[in-house]
């Protein structure tokens, strides 16, 4: 398998469209055309959340407790992008409560909560692509979404898919609890007005509380199409909030998966294959066994998502991870034993020149444009592999019951998943198997992943009626995560006299996460004929104005796994693309902000973004010697954001010491959230830029644990300005992920400025 | 038995001598607000205080606490009510993902401690967690606001 590249026969246009149609096509048929058009109920709240007695169940997301306290539930998982607060307030908005009586709690695992708009976004279409095919291809896979009914936190959707849901919800449960309260009170709705959780007649002076109504108002039919509010009329959405979970996060309180505690809970260790797809020889874990407290010592088998491992199981964590020290393990490294990144590396560089590319998008005629130019550059750029490094190191916490039916407490992205794989590894039903999940120490994509899951659950069953929680060490989440993949792009441009850019070729190599994804998750739906748009994403969908472009990739298979990291492909994508705008301004002689601003001419929200950033920055203006501003822009998930970087040379090392951030994401909901997610996405990209890379050599990852992958601390994070522009609530978008991939571009070119040296490789090595 | 106090309570556990604290803490105590984060002292997510200075709980061995002082994020409040660090964390909205907080907010009462009205450069040197959230710019805002308030 490594080393040889699939042969993929050349694809016409019309072949792709007939895949793309009968993908469609087949999805629908799937699911049945009759289910998968109609308009999904999003109210009827699920047989779990109405079980037992408890507050009142208003609509699928919302409880109400006598006392007027407010529940929301949250199918999102918090991984630190406030989440548990957002969402909270789209109910909160409509509903008219207090906020200071509302709270949130873990929605049950439920169709009715499925994020689609994960799936809608997954289609291989630029975003401004307003065709008939690109229509229909987001319609179906958001419905296939809906009809899938997983329940999904990535791709930065969280708010943009429960925007209509949980605001509807809102609104329908005030309108039930104001028919209650008129029923009560024996006047009509008409004269009831709501604010902060009570339901007033003015002209009588009567007041009820939601608590006190709120019985009844369960008891009555859900009303359809109950009107949302205007955005004028928002009290609570537009307006920083505090953030719901932050006061457990500063005593202590907060639960992470690794915290969960139960009685006669037992701790595991697992040492893996140290090599991409070897399996286990033989273990001697006869010391190790007679250890004080260890349990048992045990090996498990590599499944589609997790590799082989041997695990020890014992009273506490220090002590199974002392015995797993004295076990003699001998691995069978398989077939990928020889494979190292040095080598990959040359391959994708004649992979560039001459590999099997599929054009993601394509206009004009680049050839000829090239052929005719006054001017033409070239240039070559480089990214590594990366690991995620949540800080809360990966773990899981299982039971199984006297074989019938298993529980699990783990740090997740996808609850559905969870009980899919959880039921798979007990062998037992989904419907047999309850999920909880805690808060994320850290998801970045990799939580999205079932390996330890599967892991955990295997191990429980053969401790059976007794609850272990694995814990991966610092080294086995270095070594066995799923990698943001390592990526090579050439371009090629023409320019004219003017300066103008006539022609732009850009050819990417490198693996597909969505294809590692599912071959690892769903094998059944594994396949290289559908496009993957991760992996062009941020350079089939430049804003620019590029009259004869030609947008490719060349898919690699190799043995390291590779998975969706903090803004997937926008993150090596918009380094290559927005460093090569950089030189296309230097080679037409132009500065790079008015460069960039002529290519945006009909595009006057990417626009707006860089001129706030490029004013609040101060561009064009004098800097000390050996300073340098540079800039970057890139629409990633829905959202434009640009960065402006100020970094000086000291000591051969690249020291970033402000970064002003302008970022459009439609209607910032909890704008200090989205600050923070713009601070926290800066922050992550430049640890990337500065130090990230993992490497392979003999099959194994060469780093292992933040002495050999290092991270940005505070005395490198730069002063960081963040700047909203409000573009309205139709042009909705996420706030997760896109502040992570104009950072890196944003340094580069900052370093050529101060440098005259340009960067094309990361980690930035000067 | 190995004895010390932990948040004012004398404590006794039968656990190997070479069990890093943090272990003890979290698996025999059962105060998981103290985090596992490297195991190589690395990220300061385990930091707690040990007779007042801040140490990183993953390295060091539960024989070398005998008899002293430990105090965990669970005992940082003060006569029921927040540490100021922990309400400036709450005033500056700092924690996102949250699980380097517990360290950090050690890390910083610690050094709050020791220096009063710590500058940026204070700041920069004494606080080496990795927080992968990227919260550094509002942990430094935090700081910088209550030693504006010593210093005041």
């Amino acid at each position: 398998m490594m080393g040889q590249e699939r042969q993929l026969r050349p694809r016409s246009p019309w072949r792709r469209r007939f895949l793309i149609t009968a993908g469609v096509l087949g999805g629908a048929l799937a699911v049945g055309v009759w289910r998968f058009y109609r308009e999904r109920d999003r109210l009827t709240p699920p047989a779990a959340l109405r079980a037992g007695p408890g507050p009142a169940v208003l609509t699928a997301w919302i409880k109400i407790a006598p006392d007027s306290r407010v529940t929301v539930e949250v199918p999102r998982q918090e991984m630190g992008q406030g989440v548990t607060t957002s969402l909270p307030m789209l109910v909160a908005e409509e509903l008219d409560a207090d906020l200071a009586k509302v709270g949130f709690e873990e929605a049950p695992v439920d169709s009715v909560y499925a994020n689609a708009s994960v799936l809608g976004d997954g289609a291989p279409f630029r975003p401004d692509d307003a065709g008939w095919l690109a229509a229909i291809a987001r319609v179906t896979q958001f419905k296939f979404g809906q009809a899938l009914g997983v329940m999904a936190t990535g791709g930065s959707t969280s708010v943009r898919d429960a925007w209509e849901p949980m605001r509807r919800a809102g609104a329908t449960a005030r309108a039930m609890l104001v028919q209650a309260a008129a029923a009560k009170l024996g006047l009509p709705t008409s004269e009831c007005t709501v604010s902060k959780g009570i339901i007033t007649h003015a002209a009588s002076g009567q007041r009820v509380s939601f608590g006190e109504v709120a019985l009844a108002a369960a008891k009555l039919p859900i009303p359809s199409d109950v009107p949302l509010k205007q955005p004028a009329a928002f009290s609570v959405l537009g307006k920083p909030q505090p953030r719901l979970d932050i006061p457990a996060k500063v005593d202590g309180t907060a639960q992470f998966g690794i915290d969960t505690r139960l009685p006669n809970l037992l701790y595991a260790a697992i040492r893996q294959c140290p090599v991409f797809g070897g399996s286990l020889k033989s273990f001697d874990a006869g010391k190790a066994r007679t250890r004080r407290g260890v349990n048992a010592v045990l090996a498990l088998p590599a499944t589609s998502t997790s590799a082989a491992a041997v695990v020890a199981v014992a009273d506490h964590y220090w002590q199974a991870d002392s015995a797993l020290g004295e076990v003699a393990i001998q691995w069978d490294d398989g077939p990928n034993s020889a494979h190292d990144t040095r080598g990959q590396r040359e391959r994708y560089q004649s992979l560039l020149e001459s590999g099997d590319a599929r054009t993601y998008d394509v206009a004009g005629d680049v050839d000829a444009a090239l052929a005719s130019a006054a001017r033409r550059l070239e240039a070559r750029y480089f990214a590594p592999y990366l690991a995620h490094a949540t800080m809360e190191p990966i773990n899981c916490t299982a039971i199984v019951r006297g074989g019938t039916s298993c529980e699990v407490w783990v740090g997740n992205q996808s609850p559905s998943l969870v009980r899919g794989y959880a039921a798979k590894a007990a062998g037992l039903d989904s419907a047999d198997v309850r999920v909880h999940t805690p808060f994320l120490g850290g998801g970045f994509g990799r939580r999205a992943e079932m390996d330890v899951v599967m892991q955990a659950v295997m191990v429980a069953k053969q401790v059976p009626d007794v609850p272990v929680q694995l814990i991966w060490s610092r080294e086995q989440d270095i070594q066995h995560d799923v990698y943001r993949p390592m990526a090579m792009a050439k371009f090629r441009a023409a320019l004219d006299a003017a300066g103008n850019i006539t022609a732009w070729h850009n050819r990417i190599v490198g693996q597909s996460c969505t294809g590692s994804f599912l071959s690892r998750l769903l094998p059944a739906l594994a396949s290289d004929a559908m496009k993957d748009k991760t992996t062009v994403e941020g350079a089939f969908d430049l804003p620019y104005a590029l009259p004869n472009r030609k947008v490719e990739h060349v898919l690699t298979h190799e043995p390291v796994p590779v998975g969706y990291w903090r803004s997937v492909g926008h993150s090596y994508n918009a380094f290559f693309a927005e460093c090569f705008v950089d030189e296309c301004a230097a080679a037409a002689g132009q500065e790079p902000y008015a460069f960039r601003k002529a290519l945006l001419a009909d595009r006057p929200r990417h626009r707006a973004v860089l001129e706030t950033a490029a004013r609040r920055s101060g561009w064009g203006n004098p800097l000390p010697k050996g300073v340098g501003r540079g800039m970057a822009l890139a629409q990633s998930f829905h959202s434009i954001v640009a960065q402006v970087a100020e970094v000086e040379v000291r000591n051969d090392m690249p020291v970033v010491t402000r970064v002003v951030c302008a970022v459009d994401c439609g209607f910032a909901v909890n704008p200090d959230t989205v600050v923070a997610q713009m601070q926290s996405g800066i922050v992550f990209g430049l640890s990337a830029a500065l130090f990230g890379e993992i490497t392979v050599k003999n099959g194994r990852i060469e780093q292992s644990n933040f002495p050999s992958y290092d991270m940005v601390r505070l005395a490198q994070s730069p002063h960081i300005e963040v700047h909203i522009v409000d573009s309205g609530i139709e042009h909705l978008g996420g706030i997760g992920e896109p502040g992570t991939p104009p950072i890196a571009p944003a340094v580069c070119n900052a370093l050529f400025a101060a440098t005259g040296k340009r960067i094309r490789e990361l980690p930035i090595r000067l | 038995m190995l004895s010390f106090t932990v948040n004012g309570q004398r404590v006794e556990v039968d656990a190997e001598p070479d069990t890093p604290l943090l272990w003890v803490l979290r698996d025999h105590l059962d105060l998981t607000g103290t985090k596992f984060g490297c195991g190589v002292a690395a990220c300061g997510s385990c930091t707690v205080h040990l007779d007042g200075a801040p140490v990183r709980s993953c390295v060091m061995p539960i024989s070398a606490c005998a008899g002293k002082r430990v105090t965990t994020i669970e005992g940082l409040r003060q006569g029921g009510k927040l540490h100021p660090v922990q309400q400036a964390w709450i005033d500056f909205q700092v924690p996102q993902c949250g699980y380097c907080q517990s360290g950090m907010i050690m890390a910083a009462a610690a050094l709050l401690t020791a220096n009063r009205s710590p500058r940026e450069e204070d700041i920069a040197a004494a606080i080496t967690n990795i927080c992968r959230c990227g919260t550094y710019p509002r942990v430094k805002q935090a700081i910088l606001a209550l030693a504006h308030k010593a210093g005041a």
